[in-house]
């Protein structure tokens, strides 16, 4: 039986990736790629991973959708989202299919897994969830590292504005009426969505949840804010904004920074300190997380009357 | 059993993926297609690390990982693909506009 | 006893999902077809949310599938009301 229900939905899942790969019209293939997203966000269940599920459905279909759309929209207004129809294209479908099937065959070639059992160190670690102990703690390189790429995409896509539009708004410009629905929707989800972001934080010490999630939902929270007129778009040169954005990974460096001075070394935490440890920095983290995640996806700022 | 449906899930995506990229011109379908492509490899190593004992962490936080720094390498995409429409009004390589 | 009333809950939620989805494909124009969409499923995911309760073995899990109903309400009557307002603009365009 769930084989069965396993089968329809990866049936599904290559189904709504087919439509986004060969659908006519972008804009229909966003929609199907967020879609895809969220049935792969099931899939990930399926397969028990429910911190990538939470992570599946809330970055690769919320924000991604959110981003993508938005491209959509000002690749519109550039007249520039119309496409030539998809014409069949014999040597990528050859190298495609090649590349299919030799995975397909690494599948089974696979050897048996010899993966570390780390349930005995586990208790090492502080936290309860061996996602968050994996990702804070026994390899806090790799977040670490992590949070500065998204630094790093974030200045990347900062210098793709031009001079004069340096201190506009960032983003595109967002009409909610006054009253209207997005106004009092862009105040009653916000509160709602703060609690359940930091309690995904909070949880993930123990359960399924931890900062790139909660983070992801308070990121959603503020586009919401900002799509409704709440909150005003950010700017460049807005120095909170620049604070948040490098906050977490401060306070990473410098806990890493202690661990090298008072413990074994570089990011590495003693047992008797590491859940207020990982706690904090999950906390510091969050909030950069989310700040660049909501940067990252309003884009560079506005050229207002250029793009029109 | 059940995971090798979704291993074999993740290569077929692969594969699509792949298929998009080379033959869909619109850089914004390139960019879905590539997103396409990072998430079937996720979804075959979440599947081969889930064939031991119990569920093996590493594997999810590495994917955790790998879905953040996606969405972050989408983001400088769709920028540079917006900046590329602004300066030559066409959101398709120069080189390959003119053969659709 | 519990087993049966989700069958029968989540059966009929289910219902109302194919209701809505063949609305959305057969309908003719926006306002009809957002209609039976959000009328359709969200009975349907109401539906299905009480079925599910049944299983349930703490009342905060109960609590949970009702915020989860909530919000997919409060979401779903918002976005069916932006996607009207957008086709209306749409339609008075040209």
């Amino acid at each position: 039986m769930s084989l069965v229900l396993d089968m329809a939905l990866c049936a599904l899942i290559l189904g709504v990736g087919l439509a986004t790969v060969a659908g006519h019209g972008v804009f229909r293939a966003v929609i199907f790629f967020i879609t895809y997203g969220l049935l792969l966000a099931i899939g990930w269940a399926r397969l028990g991973a429910y911190d990538v599920a939470l992570a599946e459905a809330a970055i690769s279909a919320g924000l991604t959708g959110v981003l993508l759309l938005a491209a959509h929209g000002r690749l519109r207004r550039l007249r520039a989202a119309e496409e030539a129809p998809l014409r069949p294209n014999l040597p990528a479908a050859l190298v495609a299919t090649g590349i299919a099937l030799a995975l397909g065959w690494a599948w089974f070639a696979l050897p048996d897994p010899t993966a570390p059992d780390l349930t005995a160190a586990l208790p090492q670690s502080g936290v309860g969830n061996p996602v968050t102990a994996v990702l804070l703690n026994f390899r806090a390189w790799d977040t670490l590292l992590e949070a500065i790429i998204l630094l790093a995409a974030l200045i990347g896509l900062w210098m793709l504005a031009r001079d004069r539009a340096w201190d506009n708004p960032l983003g595109l410009r967002y009409h909610a009426r006054a009253g209207g629905v997005m106004a009092s929707f862009g105040r009653v989800l916000p509160p709602i969505g703060l609690i359940f972001g930091i309690y995904l934080v909070w949880a993930g010490a123990e359960m399924t949840g931890g900062a790139f999630q909660g983070g992801t939902v308070l990121a959603a929270v503020c586009l919401v804010s900002i799509m409704a007129d709440v909150l005003p778009a950010p700017r460049i040169a807005q120095p909170a904004w620049r604070l948040a954005l490098v906050f977490g990974p401060g306070v990473f460096l410098l806990s890493g920074v202690a661990g090298a001075v008072f413990a074994q070394g570089f990011l590495a935490l003693p047992p008797e300190l590491a859940k207020p440890a990982i706690v904090t920095i999950e906390a510091a983290l969050t909030l950069s997380i989310a700040v660049t995640l909501v940067l990252l996806v309003i884009g560079p700022p506005d050229e207002g009357g250029q793009d029109a | 059993m059940n995971l090798t449906v979704f291993a074999l899930t993740g290569a077929a995506l692969v594969g699509l993926g792949v298929y998009g990229l080379i033959a869909r011109v619109h850089m914004l379908r390139r960019i879905m297609a590539f997103n396409l492509i990072g998430s079937g490899l996720f979804l075959f190593f979440g599947a081969a690390g889930a064939r031991g004992v119990g569920l093996d962490p590493i594997p999810q936080a590495l994917i955790i990982t790998g879905i953040v720094v996606a969405l972050s390498a989408s983001a400088l995409a769709v920028g540079l693909v917006v900046a590329l429409a602004r300066s030559s009004g066409t959101a398709c390589l120069p080189d390959e506009a003119g053969d659709t | 006893m519990a087993d049966i009333a989700t069958y029968v809950l989540t059966g009929l939620g289910l219902v109302f999902f194919i209701a809505g989805t063949v609305g959305l494909i057969r309908f003719p124009d926006q306002f009809s077809r957002l209609h039976a969409l959000t009328k359709g499923d969200n009975l349907g995911l109401g539906f299905i949310a009480l079925g599910v309760a049944f299983q349930t073995e703490t009342w905060a899990q109960v609590a949970m599938l009702l915020l989860i109903w909530g919000l997919a309400l409060l979401a779903a009557g918002t976005v069916s009301q932006l996607v009207a307002r957008a086709a209306v603009s749409e339609s008075q365009k040209p």
